[in-house]
C-alpha cells in the first residue's frame, strides 16, 4: 500500500479530488455534493484571501488568547529523569481545548457562504462546546448531536452548551457515541441543505474538511515550531499528541513533518487492550474502509461492517480516523501506537500533582506514551507534546474510576 | 445485467403504464422470511426489486431503514448472504430486475472485481451505491458499467441543470429522483412539484425516471406515477415487515402477508396512474 518513498514533501497532499494516496476522496450522497463542491470553492478562496486570514488571526489572539504559550514542564522532566519535556498548552484556549482553532475558521466561512444554522458533533462535548460558543459569538442558532453515552459522561459539557444557547440532540442510535454522533448530523445535513452549514470537528470527513480543519489546527505546530526555536535554538527530537479523528496531532504535526531529524508519534486509544474489542485504534488495529465521507483506517469486520470503539475519554471514542494520519502510518513518517485506559489514567494523576496542571483524557494518553519515552532519552534531547485540552470536563469520570464521591 | 432492466421498462412502457419499485431490507428480520418477501414481490404486483444490503452506519436512512438494518445484521446477514438470496430468488424469477441498494464499504471490502463477479452469476441488474457520487466513479462505477451492470444514480433537488449531465454521465437503468433533501421515510412533498422534477430530468436523459423517498399509500403511488416511469416505495415495505414482527422481534403469520397486501395495493395505484392522468 506504500506510495513512492521518493516524495519531495509530505505536505503537498492532499490532490484536487481531496485525495491522500488512496485515503480521503468524497464519499458522500449526491444530495451533499453540490454543497460540498460549493465549500470547497468557497475555501479555496478563503485560504488565500488575506481579509479572511487577518479576521481568523484577530479572533485567534483576542478571542481564543493565541498563541498558547510552550511550557517546559522542569517538575516532570525531573520526575521522568530523561528528555525535556515541553507542552504545547492548547488547553488554555478559551473553551479550554484545540477545537476553538477550527470553530472559528469554520464560522467565518459559513458566514461567507451565507448559511444561517450551524450543526456539529461531539463526543466529549469539546467540539460541540466550542462551535456553540462561535455560535453565541457569532449569533447563529446551534444543533450538537452528541451520542447518549456520551451526554451521560460529559455532563459538564452538556450543561455548558446549553448555557451557550445551543441544542443538544442525544443520539440513542448504535453505542450512543461519536461515531453514531456523526450519522445523525449527516441526516441533519441532507435534510437542511440550503440553510445549514456542518461544522466538523475533527480532521476527518469528506474533502476538503480533513484539509481544511488540518490548515486551521496548524497554528498549533507553526507557533510551537517558532517558540521551540527561541527557547532551545533547535527543533525538537520527539513530538508528541493524542489521535482521535486526529484534528490536534495533525495540527501539531503538519509543519513538522518535512523535518527530517524530528520524530512524530500519534497516541491512539488502546482501551482495554488491542486483544479484545475494546479499544479504538483503528490506525494499529484496523484496516481501510470507507465512512463518513472518507477512505481510511477503520475498526471493522469481515463484512465491512463498521465496528464501535470504546475508550475511556469520550473524544478518542471513534472508530476512524481522519485521512491524512492513514497515508501518514503508510509512508512511514509518522508512528502510531495504542495507550491503554489504565496507562492515560495513571499520566492524568502524575501530571496533576507534579505541574498542576490537570490534563483532559486525551492528551493523558499522549503524556503516557511521553512517560514511556522520555527516561529513554538523553537528558539533551527534547520532547514536545500536545496538551490539548484541560481535565475539568473529565474530573466526574475520573472520580467514578478512583472511587471518589464528588 | 442491463438487457433485464431494459426490458422491464420497455415492456411497462409498452403498456402505458408505471413501474413499482419495491425496496426491502435483505435478511430482515431473518434469512427465509426475507428470500419469502423477495419471493412474495413480483406476485404481488412489484416490477422492479431493490435489495437493501444491511450497513451499520446508513448515514442517508431514517430510523425506519436504520433498524431494518440493524434486525439485519443481527440476524447475521451479510453481502455474500444478500447475493446468495438473490441466486435463491432467481431460481424461481428470471423476469424482475434485481438491484442491489446501499452502502459502499461492504463492496470495497469484499472486493469490488469478486463483488461485482458474484452480483453478475447472482443475477443482479444494478447497483446504487448512496456514497458513490460521479466524483468517486473509478471506485465501482465504471467496473459495472464495463462488466455489464447498471449503475443507478440519485438524482435530488440540489442536482441543477449544471450538475445534472455529470449525475446521468455512466448511469444506466433507471435514474432515481430522490424527491427531497433529505433521509428515506420523510414526507411526502407535492406531486405538481415532482412532476416539474421529472420533466427537467426527462429534458437531459433519455433513461426512465423513477421516483422516491415518501411514497406511502396507493394514492401516493398513483399521484406520483402520473408523471414518473416508476415509483419507489421503501420504507413503507420496512415498515410493514416492522410492524408484523413479534414482541422478540421474529417473523409472525403476517410478516409475508403484510407485505403482500400493501404491495398489491401500491400496485394497483400505479396501475391507475395514467388513467388518472388521462382523464
Amino acid at each position: 500500500m506504500n506510495q513512492s518513498p521518493n516524495l519531495n514533501s509530505f505536505r503537498e497532499g492532499p490532490d484536487e479530488e481531496g485525495r491522500f494516496g488512496i485515503f480521503g476522496g468524497r464519499f458522500v450522497a449526491e444530495t451533499l455534493m453540490p454543497l460540498i463542491l460549493d465549500l470547497q470553492e468557497k475555501w479555496n478562496a478563503a485560504k488565500t484571501d488575506p481579509a479572511f486570514q487577518a479576521e481568523l488571526q484577530n479572533l485567534n489572539t483576542h478571542y481564543t488568547g493565541r498563541p498558547s504559550p510552550l511550557y517546559f514542564a522542569e517538575r516532570l522532566t525531573e520526575e521522568l529523569g530523561g528528555a525535556k519535556i515541553y507542552f504545547k498548552r492548547d488547553e488554555l484556549n478559551h473553551t479550554g481545548s484545540h477545537k476553538i482553532n477550527n470553530c472559528l475558521g469554520q464560522i467565518l466561512l459559513a458566514k461567507r457562504m451565507g448559511k444561517t444554522r450551524i450543526i456539529a458533533e461531539t463526543g466529549a462535548g469539546q467540539h460541540g462546546v466550542a462551535s456553540a460558543t462561535v455560535a453565541a459569538r457569532f449569533g447563529l442558532p446551534c444543533v450538537v448531536y452528541m451520542g447518549a453515552t456520551d451526554v451521560e459522561r460529559q455532563a459538564p459539557n452538556v450543561f455548558r452548551m446549553k448555557l451557550l444557547g445551543a441544542e443538544v440532540k442525544p443520539v440513542t442510535a448504535g453505542h450512543g457515541t461519536l461515531k453514531d454522533a456523526m450519522n445523525e448530523a449527516l441526516r441533519d445535513w441532507v435534510t437542511n441543505v440550503d440553510d445549514t452549514y456542518y461544522m466538523i470537528g475533527t480532521a476527518a470527513g469528506p474533502h476538503p474538511y480533513p484539509e481544511m480543519v488540518r490548515e486551521f489546527q496548524s497554528v498549533i505546530g507553526k507557533e510551537a515550531k517558532e517558540q521551540i526555536l527561541a527557547a532551545e535554538g533547535r527543533l525538537p527530537d520527539l513530538i508528541v499528541a493524542a489521535v482521535g479523528g486526529g484534528s490536534n496531532a495533525i495540527g501539531l504535526f503538519h509543519p513538522f513533518l518535512d523535518d527530517k531529524g524530528v520524530k512524530i508519534v500519534g497516541v491512539e486509544a488502546g482501551g482495554k487492550g488491542l486483544d479484545g474489542e475494546e479499544h479504538c485504534a483503528s490506525l494499529t488495529a484496523g484496516s481501510p474502509g470507507v465512512l463518513h465521507g472518507n477512505r481510511t483506517y477503520l475498526l471493522q469486520d469481515g463484512d465491512g461492517q463498521i465496528k464501535e470503539g470504546h475508550s475511556i475519554s469520550a473524544g478518542l471514542d471513534y472508530p476512524g480516523i481522519g485521512p491524512e494520519h492513514s497515508w501518514l502510518k503508510d509512508m512511514g513518517r509518522v508512528e502510531y501506537v495504542p495507550i491503554m485506559d489504565e496507562e492515560a489514567l495513571a499520566a492524568f494523576q502524575l501530571l496533576t500533582r507534579v505541574e498542576g496542571i490537570i490534563p483532559a483524557l486525551e492528551p493523558s494518553h499522549a503524556l503516557a506514551e511521553v512517560v514511556k519515552r522520555a527516561p529513554k532519552m538523553g537528558k539533551d534531547e527534547i520532547v514536545v507534546m500536545n496538551l490539548c485540552g484541560r481535565g475539568d470536563k473529565d474530573i466526574f469520570t475520573v472520580g467514578k474510576i478512583l472511587g471518589m464521591e464528588l | 445485467m442491463t438487457a433485464r432492466m431494459d426490458k422491464r421498462f420497455a415492456d411497462l412502457a409498452a403498456q402505458g403504464r408505471p413501474a413499482l419499485v419495491t425496496y426491502f431490507m435483505a435478511g430482515d428480520p431473518d434469512y427465509a422470511s426475507s428470500l419469502e418477501i423477495m419471493t412474495a414481490l413480483p406476485k404481488a404486483g412489484a416490477d422492479v426489486i431493490e435489495l437493501g444490503m444491511p450497513f451499520s452506519d446508513p448515514m442517508a436512512d431514517g430510523p425506519a431503514i436504520q433498524m431494518a438494518g440493524q434486525r439485519a445484521l443481527k440476524g447475521g446477514q451479510t453481502l455474500a448472504k444478500t447475493l446468495q438470496m438473490a441466486r435463491d430468488f432467481r431460481r424461481t424469477d428470471d423476469a424482475t430486475p434485481i438491484v442491489l441498494m446501499g452502502y459502499y464499504n461492504p463492496i470495497y471490502i469484499y472486493g469490488v472485481d469478486r463483488f461485482l463477479d458474484d452480483a453478475i452469476s447472482a443475477g443482479i441488474d444494478g447497483l446504487i451505491v448512496v456514497d458513490l457520487p460521479p466524483e468517486m466513479d473509478d471506485e465501482l462505477c465504471l467496473p459495472a458499467v464495463a462488466k455489464g451492470v447498471n449503475f443507478i444514480r440519485l438524482a435530488t433537488p440540489t442536482t441543477d441543470d449544471k450538475r445534472l449531465p455529470t449525475v446521468l454521465r455512466n448511469t444506466s437503468g433507471f435514474v432515481y429522483y430522490v424527491s427531497m433533501n433529505g433521509i428515506t421515510g420523510s414526507a411526502l412533498p407535492d406531486p405538481s412539484l415532482i412532476s416539474g422534477a421529472v420533466g427537467r430530468i426527462k429534458a437531459h436523459t433519455r433513461l426512465p425516471v423513477c421516483v422516491g423517498f415518501g411514497v406511502k399509500t396507493a394514492e401516493h403511488a398513483r399521484a406520483i406515477g402520473a408523471s414518473a416511469d416508476g415509483v419507489v416505495v421503501g420504507t413503507a415495505i420496512v415498515n410493514q415487515i416492522a410492524s408484523s414482527l413479534t414482541e422478540d422481534g421474529k417473523a409472525s403469520a403476517a410478516t409475508v402477508a403484510g407485505v403482500e397486501t400493501l404491495v398489491m395495493s401500491l400496485a394497483s395505484g400505479v396501475r391507475a396512474a395514467r388513467l388518472a392522468a388521462a382523464e
